[in-house]
């Protein structure tokens, strides 16, 4: 795909963040979209693209009252929203459409207009993994840890680091769910939830939405906010059992969407100002820094333990707070993109002080898909 | 009031040899007579070079731990916590999700790499669950 041929002209999240009993799933993705289009000047009747996941692209369409010419709803877990830019914007080059809404929002913790999610006991996931005790994302995405750890001489301690660090930056954030500082030791004796991991190193559960409006670089100038740019980006899946990752040392899919975002972007990791790694769970930014080419493996712990990826370290990682401490509703690649944009807009609440190059990398299932996106204000 | 049962597992016609093979006592793998891949969860061609000739095979039911959790909340149905759900490397290759049987649930008695041993543990009539327990010797 041509490099900032297209970009982010829109991008808001829900009203409100976190418990919104008040709200159902459907409305959330409404007003997530009414932000986001009131943000970018337009009006309902000038989106021609829609993408959503899953919520069908005809139920938000329909509720919003939009007559696409174009529709994607891809839907791989968290990081379809990735994918979903990666899309639009191969779909805006090629003129199927021109203005293009993006949208996500979960009724995660209140469960109001949410269908529960189920596996069939026919799927190959219910017969090969439900029988032996998974249940719900915490029994699952935690499994490879162990493995990776003692392949890569990792800590308990090193992994404790990356929920400490990131309640560093949710502290400068008004709008994130968890503020309060916590310790190494807070998290090592946090309640036990699926060990080797404890509560303060599982996401949050909670309500929201967001909306991102994209459109073609060249309208881009036209719009009120400072347009962000689509520099590169990638995709891939694996599998949706986690006990069938090729290796637990590694996400293939990992390593197939961000070494593609990389090339297309044609930057080096040195020229990479921000970076986002989708944290469901404490040991994803470790994969993410390795996988994402970063560094190798056995220096991702150490890395975070240092520091480098705290406010005023080297490479400033998950400043909104993250999945463990700014919001996590249940697909959470949606507001990673969020603080990506916030900050190439220049507008984040922990700013990075000229920031111009930000990668967002985002998981989907527990290893099961990924999805790349680098942005930059340049262009 | 019984307690609520465990998820059971439905075979498909691609699946079914596999739970025949449980329920006789048998773990059974898929090898492809063309390429010799060895590859899990059933399916009747090759997923390494889409050969339709396959054939199932009893596996050794040997294999080694390849890394697990100890669940402790929220728990399964049917499960008492805290309870290890284990991935084990078969010696043949693949790689399966299970439980362990006969070892304390915690990182103390669960070592990466430890030796395993298939166990049987039948549900009903038509379901019977692969366990492994540390091996003997």
């Amino acid at each position: 795909m041509r490099k900032n041929a297209v970009a982010v002209v829109g991008a808001a999240e829900t009203t409100e963040l976190g418990v919104i009993p008040n709200v159902s799933q459907i409305q959330l993705h409404a007003d997530a979209a009414l932000n986001a289009i009131a943000d970018a000047g337009l009006k309902l009747s000038d989106i021609d693209g829609i993408a959503t996941a899953v919520e069908t692209p005809q139920q938000i369409a329909h509720y919003l009252g939009i007559t696409p010419t174009w529709v994607d709803g891809t839907s791989v877990g968290g990081c379809s929203f990735m994918l979903h830019v990666r899309h639009a914007a191969a779909a805006i080059e090629a003129g199927l459409c021109k203005t293009v809404l993006i949208t996500h929002a979960e009724s995660g913790k209140s469960m109001i207009g949410k269908q529960p999610r189920s596996t069939p006991p026919d799927s190959l996931n219910g017969q090969f993994e439900s029988p032996f005790g998974v249940y719900g994302p915490p029994s699952m995405f935690p499994i490879p840890v162990l493995r990776y750890m003692k392949t890569y001489g990792i800590t308990h301690e090193q992994i404790a680091m990356v929920a400490v660090v990131q309640r560093e930056w949710a502290a400068k954030n008004p709008r994130a769910t968890m503020k309060t500082p916590i310790t190494v030791e807070d998290v090592l004796n946090s309640r036990m939830i699926a060990y080797p991991f404890r509560i303060l190193q599982c996401c949050l559960v909670t309500d929201g939405g967001g909306a991102l409006i994209l459109t073609s670089a060249d309208r881009a100038r036209d719009f009120p906010r400072k347009p962000v740019y689509i520099a590169g980006t990638g995709e891939s899946v694996e599998t949706p059992m986690v006990s069938q990752m090729a290796t637990f040392n590694s996400s293939r899919a990992f390593k197939v969407a961000g070494p593609a975002a990389f090339r297309e972007a044609g930057i080096a990791h040195k020229d990479v100002d921000h970076l986002m790694v989708y944290d469901a769970f404490a040991h994803l930014p470790l994969y993410g820094l390795g996988d994402l080419g970063f560094m190798p493996h056995e220096e991702t712990g150490k890395f975070i333990a240092d520091g480098h990826t705290r406010p005023g370290g080297k490479l400033p990682l998950n400043t909104n707070g993250g999945g463990l401490s700014y919001m996590h509703s249940g697909m959470y690649g949606m507001y990673a993109l969020q603080e990506s944009v916030r900050q190439m807009r220049g507008i984040a609440p922990a700013q990075v002080k000229d920031a111009k190059i930000s990668v967002c990398h985002g998981v989907g299932g527990m290893f099961a898909a990924s999805g790349t996106i680098i942005f930059t204000n340049e262009k | 009031m019984a307690e609520p049962a465990r998820a059971k597992p439905k075979p498909t016609p691609e699946t079914q040899h596999f739970w025949d093979g449980t329920r006789g006592g048998e773990l059974r793998l898929q090898r492809c007579d063309a390429c010799a891949n060895v590859y899990f969860p059933p399916r009747p061609f090759c997923p390494s070079c889409a050969s339709r000739k396959v054939s199932v095979f009893k596996a050794s039911g040997k294999g080694k731990l390849y890394s697990y959790v100890i669940n402790h909340r929220p728990a399964a149905p049917g499960f008492t916590p805290p309870y290890a759900i284990a991935i084990v490397e078969l010696d043949e290759g693949p790689r399966m999700m299970s439980n362990i049987v006969d070892c304390p649930q915690t990182p103390e008695a669960l070592e990466l790499d430890m030796k395993l041993e298939v166990a049987f543990e039948k549900l009903d009539d038509a379901i019977t669950l692969p366990q492994f327990r540390p091996a003997k010797g």
